[in-house]
This record gives C-alpha cells, sequence and structure tokens, in this order.
C-alpha cells in the first residue's frame, strides 16, 4: 500500500512559501507552475480548500506529487501554459521560477493571462552582496539561495527587481502588491519598489494581473 | 402473458457465460442479456438487439454505490482482470494491481471489468450466434467502434444501478474507453485514469493492424469469415497477426534484453528457416497461445474499432471539445519506452484537458519495456496509481478499509 497522509492542517513550509499562501482566498482555483515537491499545493490544498493543480518539469517532482494525491503534469512553463484559457484560475504561482525560464517574458505574459491574479516571487540579483561580491571577487556570486556554479546553474535569466518591475510595465501588467523578503524569508512591504528594496531585499514577491 | 414472461422480454437477465472460443467452458461471472426491446444503437447505423454483456467483479459494492472502479481491457484482455484465467489457465493480466491491499484494493474498491462488445469471451460478438439466424454472426456482425463497446457498457452500470463511477481505468484500447466515457458521460465519471493510449489512432497504428487482419483473411481456413459454420480455424493467420502485434508492445531494448542474438536450442546457425533464433521461438510461442483463446473475426472486429477511433473527430475536429465542462479529474500515465502510444499522444490529450481547463495528473514513467508495461511490474507506475486513487478517494469522501 501507498502510504497517503489524512487529511488534516498541514504546517511547517518554508516561510517565502507561507507568504505566498496566506495571499491565497480559501476555496480559490490555483496553478502551481514550477511546483517542485508540492509542499504548497499540498498546504493550500488541505488548510484552504483550493481547487489545485500544478505543473513540474522535473519527473521526480511529478510522480511524488501524483503519489501524494495532488494534480500535478509533467510539463515546461514555456510550452504548456499556452493551452489554458483565459482566467482559468484565480491565482497563478511562480514562485522561484521565473528566473528558470527561457523567455521570461512569455511566461509572464502566460500567467497574467490564464491567472485572474499571478503571484511571482524571484531571487533579487540586485541585493547588496551580491552587487559586492561581484564587485569584489570579479567572480559570479553564489548565495544561499542562488548556490550553483554560473555553468550548471538552473537559473539563465536572472534579474534585480528593478528589472522586473521594468518588465512589468513593459508588458502592461500591474503590480497590484509588492515586498521583498530579507534573509530569513521575512516579508517588509514596498510602497514604491525602489533603490533602496532593490539593494536590501533577498527576493522579491508580487502580485499581479492584466491592466 | 405471465409477469415471469414479460420481464424475460424486457428486463435484462443475469446467466453464466460461455467462450464461444473455448466450447464447454464455463465462464466464472456474469452475463447481462439485454432484450430485443431495449437495442443498442452502434454508431455505423444499425441497433444491435438482443445483446449480451459478460463482466466479471472483484470486491464489494458499498451501500451508496459510490466505490465502483470499472477497468476497461486492452485489445485481446478480457474480463478476468485478477483471477487465474478460465481458459488458459495463467494469472488475470492486472492481477498485481488488483486484489486484496493491491493498488486496486478490493477491500476498499468495487472493481467491475466487462468483455467488450465484439469480443469472445462472453459478450455479443462475431463469434457468438445471431438469434436471428441461429447461426454465428460471423462477418454478419456489425462494425463496432470504441463509442459502442462504452455504450454498453453504460447499460451494465445502469443496471448496476451506479449513478457515479468511482473511476474508469485501463491501457491502451482501455485507455480509449476511458476517454470516451468521460467524454460522452463526463457526469457517470468521478475519475479517469487514461494508460499508455491515444485520443485517436495513427497512421502507424492503423498499419500494424491491417497487417493482422491480412493475415487472418490470408489463411485459407478463414473462408470469407465463416470458418465456424464449416467447422475450421484461421489459426495460423491468427497466430501471425498476434506475432506482428507483439513486436509492437515491445521494444528494441526490451527485446535486446531479452533475446538479443541468441540461438534457440542449437550451437550454430541451421542455414535453413526454423526458428533459429529465440525471439522467432519466442514469437512463434506467443502466437500458438493466442489462437486457443481468441477468436479470428473478434480481433478484425476489435482492431477495426481502435482504428476509427478519433476522439477529437467526433467533437467537431477539437479535442479539448470532448472535457469542456468536464469535471472527472484525470490521471494520464505515458511509459518512455512505449513507441505504440508514445508519450507525445498522451500529452495531447493532456494538453486537451488543460484547454478545458480540466483536473488532471500527467505522469511519464521512465521504462525500457514499451507499450506493455502497463501490464508489468512497475513500481513507479504503481505508486502513481495509488496516489492518484487516493486522493480521488479522499475527495470523493470514501472511507479507508
Amino acid at each position: 500500500m501507498i502510504a497517503i497522509p489524512a487529511t488534516r492542517p498541514r504546517s511547517n513550509i518554508r516561510v517565502d512559501l507561507q507568504i505566498i499562501a496566506d495571499m491565497v482566498t480559501p476555496g480559490s482555483r490555483v496553478l502551481d507552475v514550477g511546483c517542485g515537491d508540492g509542499a504548497l499545493l499540498d498546504w493550500l490544498q488541505h488548510n484552504k480548500s483550493v481547487d489545485g493543480r500544478g505543473i513540474e518539469w522535473s519527473q521526480a517532482g511529478v510522480n511524488n506529487c501524483v503519489r501524494q494525491g495532488l494534480s500535478v503534469i509533467q510539463g515546461d512553463a514555456e510550452t504548456d501554459l499556452r493551452d489554458y484559457p483565459s482566467e482559468a484560475f484565480d491565482y497563478v504561482i511562480l514562485s522561484q521560477t521565473l528566473q528558470a525560464t527561457f523567455d521570461p517574458k512569455v511566461v509572464l505574459g502566460e500567467v497574467v493571462r490564464i491567472g485572474r491574479r499571478a503571484i511571482v516571487s524571484f531571487p533579487n540579483f540586485g541585493v547588496w552582496h551580491i552587487r559586492l561580491a561581484l564587485l569584489l571577487t570579479g567572480r559570479m556570486p553564489v548565495t544561499d539561495s542562488l548556490d550553483s556554479a554560473w555553468y550548471e546553474t538552473p537559473n539563465i535569466h536572472l534579474c534585480t527587481i528593478s528589472d522586473f518591475v521594468e518588465l512589468c510595465d513593459d508588458l502592461g501588467i500591474v503590480i497590484e502588491q509588492g515586498m521583498v523578503l530579507d534573509r530569513k524569508g521575512q516579508a517588509r512591504q514596498l510602497r514604491a519598489p525602489g533603490f533602496m528594496s532593490n539593494l536590501l531585499g533577498e527576493q522579491g514577491l508580487f502580485v499581479l494581473s492584466r491592466r | 402473458m405471465t409477469d415471469l414472461q414479460r420481464h424475460a422480454m424486457t428486463a435484462p437477465e443475469v446467466r453464466p457465460a460461455m467462450a464461444p472460443v473455448a466450447p464447454g467452458i464455463v465462464l466464472p461471472g456474469q452475463r447481462l442479456e439485454f432484450p430485443a426491446l431495449e437495442p443498442l444503437p452502434l454508431d455505423c447505423g444499425v441497433s444491435l438487439a438482443p445483446f449480451t454483456v459478460a463482466y466479471q467483479t472483484y470486491g464489494t459494492l458499498n451501500a451508496d454505490k459510490s466505490n465502483a472502479i470499472l477497468v476497461c481491457h486492452a485489445l485481446t484482455g478480457d474480463q478476468f482482470v485478477a483471477e487465474i484465467h478460465p481458459v488458459t489457465g495463467k494469472p488475470g493480466w492486472w492481477e498485481t494491481m488488483v486484489g486484496p491491499g493491491l493498488v486496486f484494493d478490493t477491500d476498499r474498491y468495487f472493481i467491475i471489468c466487462t468483455n467488450v462488445l465484439g469480443g469472445c469471451m462472453g459478450s455479443s460478438g462475431p463469434a457468438t450466434v445471431n438469434p436471428a439466424t441461429g447461426q454465428p454472426w460471423g462477418l454478419s456482425f456489425p462494425v463496432i467502434t470504441i463509442r459502442d463497446m462504452v455504450r454498453a457498457q453504460k447499460r451494465l452500470i445502469d443496471h448496476l444501478g451506479i449513478d457515479s463511477l468511482f473511476c474508469v481505468t485501463g491501457g491502451s484500447m482501455g485507455g480509449m474507453q476511458v476517454l470516451e466515457w468521460a467524454a460522452c458521460y463526463p457526469e457517470r465519471v468521478f475519475s479517469a485514469m487514461p494508460i499508455a493510449t491515444a485520443a485517436r489512432h495513427s497512421a502507424q497504428n492503423i498499419a500494424f493492424h491491417e497487417v493482422g487482419r491480412q493475415a487472418i483473411m490470408a489463411d485459407p481456413e478463414w473462408s470469407g469469415g465463416s470458418y465456424q459454420r464449416q467447422g475450421k480455424r484461421p489459426e495460423r493467420g491468427l497466430a501471425v497477426a498476434r506475432m506482428a502485434a507483439h513486436i509492437t508492445y515491445l521494444s528494441e531494448a526490451a527485446l535486446h534484453r531479452k533475446f538479443g542474438r541468441s540461438l534457440q536450442d542449437r550451437e550454430q546457425l541451421s542455414f535453413g528457416f526454423d526458428a533459429d533464433f529465440q525471439v522467432e521461438s519466442y514469437l512463434r510461442h506467443q502466437g500458438s497461445i493466442f489462437v486457443d483463446r481468441f477468436d479470428a473475426n473478434s480481433y478484425l472486429y476489435i482492431t477495426r474499432a481502435c482504428d476509427y477511433f478519433d476522439l477529437a473527430a467526433e467533437h467537431g475536429g477539437t479535442l479539448a471539445n470532448a472535457f469542456r465542462g468536464t469535471k472527472t479529474r484525470f490521471c494520464i500515465v505515458s511509459f518512455t519506452s512505449d513507441w505504440l502510444y508514445p508519450t507525445s499522444e498522451n500529452r495531447a490529450v493532456v494538453h486537451a484537458l488543460n484547454a478545458a481547463a480540466a483536473n488532471v495528473s500527467f505522469v511519464e514513467i521512465a521504462t525500457d519495456k514499451g507499450h506493455d508495461a502497463f501490464l508489468l511490474e512497475e513500481p513507479e507506475f504503481f505508486a502513481t496509481v495509488g496516489g492518484f486513487l487516493n486522493g480521488c478517494a479522499e475527495h470523493r469522501g470514501l472511507k479507508r478499509p
């Protein structure tokens, strides 16, 4: 027999995932793009009774999710998002995934099309210690959240919070809410994303919608 | 007319089944006879009446009839999913999956499997007797489709009083029936798990089937399809059809691993046309045992049903239309080395389900065992199926055993 956890409230998901989870309205339709091992989906399904779906690129991740009873497909954000009808979901979540896509611009356009809202988080390459590391060592920075060497990193399209805000602007995407997370994953709300948040934020986390 | 007689004319009747291919053997399970007054309208335009659905069940239907799983068998499978086969004496084709404590846990679920319409294990098919003539149907049996098979199954499910099947599942041609169920009767299907299948038969699939049919029809014993009446059996043709098909169920890697170029019971080549190689001997064996349990005309009809299958064409040319508004939970499974129903075909179904915003899981299992992998011991596959079923059971509120 395959052990499947019974229905019970889940706890202990990563702090940044918890912040995303807290933004989701109970009972809503959620698509988690790049859902990994399904931790966020599982939490949302059991604590907020969402109608949750996932897309995950790695076969091991998908198998692990389906084994837990989660609705996850093996696929990739680049090619599989275009199938979904517009506003098929209340939330499309893109957590730490955007920087690993081949065409972040297309993906960003798709997530705000198929979701009434998109929740997007990514590592901020503009944070002070990355800037400093590059300046002082002249080598590609390796950090806690970006822990691979340049030649094997899946993160092929890194950006800063300022870059991201500019792209949203170019695409006509509305930033409904923005925040930065510090090293411990604690959130700080942004009134207007600017120089200081780009310098101090480890991660950017944005709630987006189509204009 | 007495009440009893009237009842016999209007209500389906349950009887033990007999297999036309193995006269004298009473098959386990049930046989439901639908009377002349309840004809089955077929895609070819005619109605079949009376008609019979032979089926087998495992486990117990719960009080609110919410735990029924319909398992659909593949091309040459039958309803004997999880028991010693009454004709061949071999284990059931999904014995590793269906049983107490297994993935399809018969302590928890009620498993139903029907012999498909056109089959030869007790359901109406070309080898059964046409009540109008008292002779075997042969080629006068109407050409049937996957949708016709599903219509016949639905009659049985209606008869059993099951409003909503907890799951419909099956591999290969069984998977086509699953897709057809989900498209035709979405409100009757809580969850659907089509495995190693496709929403349409490709040119290559049709081509292989045609080779099989031509092999049968080229056998003089086939006698224009009326071999039963003449006391003949087109065994050679059917065996060749099976041999050709069997190759498509395996993979190059699996064949190489199993046989390589090893010789059969000899040290050197015979410079003749005996089965020098083990792979030849294996295929000949597969062909020869197949003819003991399968009817040649059934093979023609069922392969035709697969070839005609094109779910998108049934829905205005757009596959997603088959699933619009569906509430069914889907899990699609494919196998990396399956070149008969490759991952790309399964993924096309996933894309269509996404376009319909359906609830879908999709897993590709890494294996070198080819299409046949869905019948074999694949732990990752079992874990996927078990996880999906458990997740669905949680949503359905099914109690654990």
